[in-house]
């Protein structure tokens, strides 16, 4: 696959809601086949960084995003860059399970028919085979034509992770996808996500410490829109540099 | 199991040149699309300014008749049947006024009480007995409205009434009825959006149900209920062919409630037909459907203000 | 104790009131029922009507009606949707977006004589399509655009907005989320939305006066050709449709039944605005059940 080359980072990334810097100037790397986790206090710009990575802000919000994110050897934030083919090798998954008011068939195979695929048999084997990434295929194979708001809030987050899938991405975008699950489901996603790290690069907003430590390869600590410290996860979980760092991810405020 | 994880060469790695660019001609088309129809909203109202306008100002600039005597005079002679002929639409702007205003004074007692009951009396079945019935009353088509007014309200006050049951009095009764559903749904809205905390505090310190309505409830929610008002009058300034059929057609302000008088719809329905484009009578209707649309403008800007309190 | 004697002279009045505004309804449904039913026959619904003799009926009008509200649907849903759509899916808070919900606003506002007028001088005279169903269908869809964007731009804003985010993380393109996404899951509301309005069209009588006009040509309704002047399906011809023909046979009327004629087309007209109102609510939650593969929430 092309992606496995990918090089994924930000430089000096800067995210404004008028005036107000919601993001300060991160530079970030994104080694591919690893989790990066972002942990920090609600309100400290990781959800934004990360919403700015597939270029979501554009849509959603009347935010202005200064610096550049590279992957592989393309600036996305490049004005000449397609956003629309480039959110299709992004995948993102957030907190609240937002399945399509479709099928469960039909939430996976709708992606990849926009995109060009036809054929009857290759879709139903990108549903399947996505649904099997994504641990729900033995659940739902039998009832694929129901609707997708049937399955339980744990069923239909990983029902999403699966759509994400259909349509191949390089990167996962994880905003919190556990925060509202109970912890069965919670345990399957994180399961989950350990598993998709052999093929592709995630990087996932937390806001549990031990999710951050069981699953991540690298954690990044943001403060107030900036980058706190960003280490292998076993360091800033062991032997932080940052005292502030050491502060939270020992729960003493956040 | 195997054959599945075989699958095929992901679709991102592999784009089809011909679809290429498929998503921005797309895009534009939808945008294109709905830009056009948005626009198409903004050339209809601007076209039927200038269109009335055009038409209605020719009273003034072509046939010489005054601002003043258009609007103060209290004689309608457009045809000159009697003499010279006389522009004078007092009497209709007081016959609009005065159906509108009465339909408000029946209708909004009667809609704030169906709104509180719907709301703070018996807020379960309440809401289900009264919800439909108002959408039924609003779903009633005006010329039925009409067709009630004129056989049973107009025999009724002639019964009860000196005169021929006919006037402002049957225009009002027959008007209170159809803006009964616009002034309760507003009404109902407001009071259900109303934060819960409000009126617990009320009843924590005591206050009956009605101390609590009328000293908390209704002064919170006074600037919506008075929207709807404003709305429901606007709704009875404009409406014609009901009042038309119940309300006499005289051309003159009448002397009580009970007697023949006209609107200023009800005189352009009745006349439009009987006129020969761009006559002197016939630009005459055309000066009322301005002053009517002018009277719209009033309406909105009064709800655009009181609607700017509300949210403050 | 004052206050709770006031509590009770209060509520007793709310709720007095509240009930005689079921008592008014029922009364007016009961009384056009009664007066109007036992008029109601298959020759009434299908014959024409006469001048001056008994057993008139309003075949023609009750046609005219319900062609009119399919021709003024035609040309406003298109119109309506588009622009409903761009309100909440394309129009940026600022000056311009604030101008159309203006516009929206006093549109809808309008007294309907005010656009009837309108359409006297533009459609029917300027434009010269005369008084026919066409003139009428056009000034109908004035009528209706305000409300039928209105409805558009509620149901749509009312998808959660997670659901536009997941069809963008997907690559879709915008339009794509609109019609795929988005469009299913305000589908229901949407087609409830604009039922109800059409019930409001069928009823209209004031617009279509003077563009509609108030007369109905003898109708062959074994010609088809939707050109020909006799054809019930030209929308070139003029047409007097039920609400308008209840109008006029009760101020101009001169059949010596025109009171029971008139009792009877009401009952019509009412009995038809009831299954449109029934109908939409049906169809709007069916609707949403094939539409999203699942059962109406709240």
């Amino acid at each position: 696959m092309q992606q496995t080359s990918t090089t994924f980072r930000t430089e000096n990334l800067s995210v404004f809601y008028g005036t107000y810097e919601a993001v300060k100037n991160i530079s970030l790397n994104f080694p591919d086949k690893s989790v990066t986790a972002l942990i920090g206090p609600s309100g400290c710009g990781k959800s934004t960084f990360l919403r700015s990575l597939n270029r979501m802000n554009d849509e959603i919000s009347q935010a202005v995003i200064k610096g550049k994110i590279w992957i592989g050897g393309e600036d996305i934030n490049d004005p000449s860059t397609d956003v629309i083919q480039l959110r299709q090798k992004i995948g993102m998954v957030w907190q609240k399970p937002n399945p399509f008011y479709k099928s469960i068939y039909e939430n996976i195979a709708f992606g990849p028919k926009y995109h060009g695929v036809k054929n009857k048999k290759e879709l139903d084997q990108i549903v399947e085979s996505s649904l099997r990434k994504a641990a729900l295929w033995d659940e739902v194979k039998d009832r694929l034509k129901q609707s997708a708001l049937s399955l339980s809030g744990g069923q239909q987050q990983r029902l999403c992770i699966a759509r994400a899938l259909s349509v191949n991405p390089g990167i996962l975008l994880l905003d919190e996808p556990a925060s509202a699950l109970d912890p069965v489901s919670t345990s399957k996603v994180e399961e989950l996500i350990v598993e998709l790290k052999k093929e592709l690069s995630i990087v996932i907003v937390t806001h549990n410490m031990q999710q951050a430590a069981r699953i991540s390869d690298y954690t990044a600590y943001f403060y107030l829109g900036t980058l706190m410290e960003h280490n292998d996860t076993e360091i800033i979980f062991t032997n932080p540099a940052n005292a502030m760092t050491q502060e939270y991810i020992s729960g003493r405020f956040g | 199991m195997k054959a599945i994880d075989e699958r095929p060469v992901g679709i991102a790695d592999n784009p089809r040149p011909g679809r290429f660019k498929k998503h921005h001609m797309e895009d534009f088309a939808g945008r294109s699309y709905t830009t056009i129809c948005a626009i198409l909203l903004i050339v209809i109202i601007l076209s039927i300014v200038y269109f009335v306008a055009s038409k209605g100002l020719a009273t003034f600039f072509r046939d010489g008749v005054s601002f003043s005597e258009f609007l103060f005079g209290s004689k309608w002679d457009p045809d000159g049947n009697h003499g010279e002929p006389q522009f004078g639409v007092m009497p209709f702007i007081f016959g609009s006024f005065a159906t509108s205003i009465l339909a408000a004074v029946i209708a909004s007692p009667l809609s704030i009480c169906a709104s509180l009951f719907m709301t703070e009396i018996v807020p379960g079945w309440g809401k289900k007995l009264l919800q439909p019935v108002i959408e039924l009353l609003a779903g009633i088509p005006s010329v039925v409205y009409g067709f009630v007014g004129l056989t049973v309200i107009v025999p009724a006050l002639r019964d009860m009434f000196p005169g021929q049951g006919i006037g402002i009095a049957a225009g009002s009764i027959v008007l209170s009825v159809m803006i009964l559903p616009t002034i309760t749904s507003i009404g109902t809205d407001a009071l259900s959006s109303l934060p819960r905390g409000l009126k617990e505090s009320s009843y924590a310190l005591g206050a009956t149900r009605w101390q609590t309505i009328y000293r908390v409830i209704l002064p919170t929610v006074l600037p919506s209920i008075l929207t709807g008002v404003v709305l429901g009058m606007a709704r009875a300034f404009g409406e014609a062919l009901a009042v038309q059929m119940v309300i006499g057609n005289a051309p003159h302000i009448p002397r009580s409630l009970f007697e023949s008088a006209s609107t200023l719809t009800s005189v352009i329905t009745l006349d439009m037909g009987n006129t020969v484009m761009g006559t002197p009578h016939s630009n005459a209707l055309w000066s009322m459907a301005l002053a009517l649309m002018f009277m719209t403008f009033i309406f909105v800007v009064i709800v655009r203000l009181l609607e700017r309190r509300n949210r403050i | 104790m004052k206050a709770k004697a006031a509590d009770k002279i209060a509520t007793t009045i709310i709720v007095v009131f509240s009930l005689l505004i079921v008592a008014v309804l029922l009364g007016l449904l009961g009384f056009i029922m009664y007066r109007g039913l036992s008029h109601i026959s298959w020759h009434f619904l299908t014959s024409v009507p006469q001048t001056i003799r008994e057993g008139g009926g309003i075949g023609p009008q009750l046609f005219n009606s319900l062609f009119l509200l399919v021709l003024t649907l035609i040309i406003t849903i298109p119109l309506g949707l588009g622009a409903g759509i761009y309100m909440a899916e394309y129009a940026k808070p600022g000056k311009i977006t604030g101008a159309i919900r203006l516009v929206v606003e006093v549109l809808s506002s309008f007294p309907s004589i005010v656009v009837g007028l309108f359409g006297l001088l533009l459609i029917v005279n300027t434009f010269g399509f005369g008084f026919s169903l066409f003139s009428g269908a056009l000034v109908l869809t004035i009528f209706n655009l305000p409300l039928m964007v209105r409805i558009t731009e509620q149901a749509f804003r009312s998808v959660p907005k997670e659901q536009k985010e997941a069809g963008l993380a997907l690559g879709l393109s915008k339009w794509k989320i609109i019609t795929s996404v988005l469009f299913p899951v305000a589908l229901p509301s949407i087609v409830t939305g604009t039922v109800l309005a059409a019930g409001r069209v069928f009823g209209e009588a004031a617009a279509l006066l003077f563009t509609a006009g108030m007369s109905t040509p003898r109708l062959d309704f074994t010609n088809w050709n939707p050109l020909s002047p006799t054809s019930p399906i030209n929308p070139f011809r003029p047409a007097e449709t039920l609400a308008v023909h209840i109008w006029k046979i009760n101020s101009e009327g001169i059949a010596p039944d025109a009171a029971e004629i008139a009792a009877g087309a009401s009952a019509v007209l009412v009995i038809l605005v009831l299954v449109f109102n029934l109908f939409a609510r049906w169809f709007g939650n069916l609707l949403y059940k094939i539409m999203t593969a699942s059962k109406r929430m709240g």
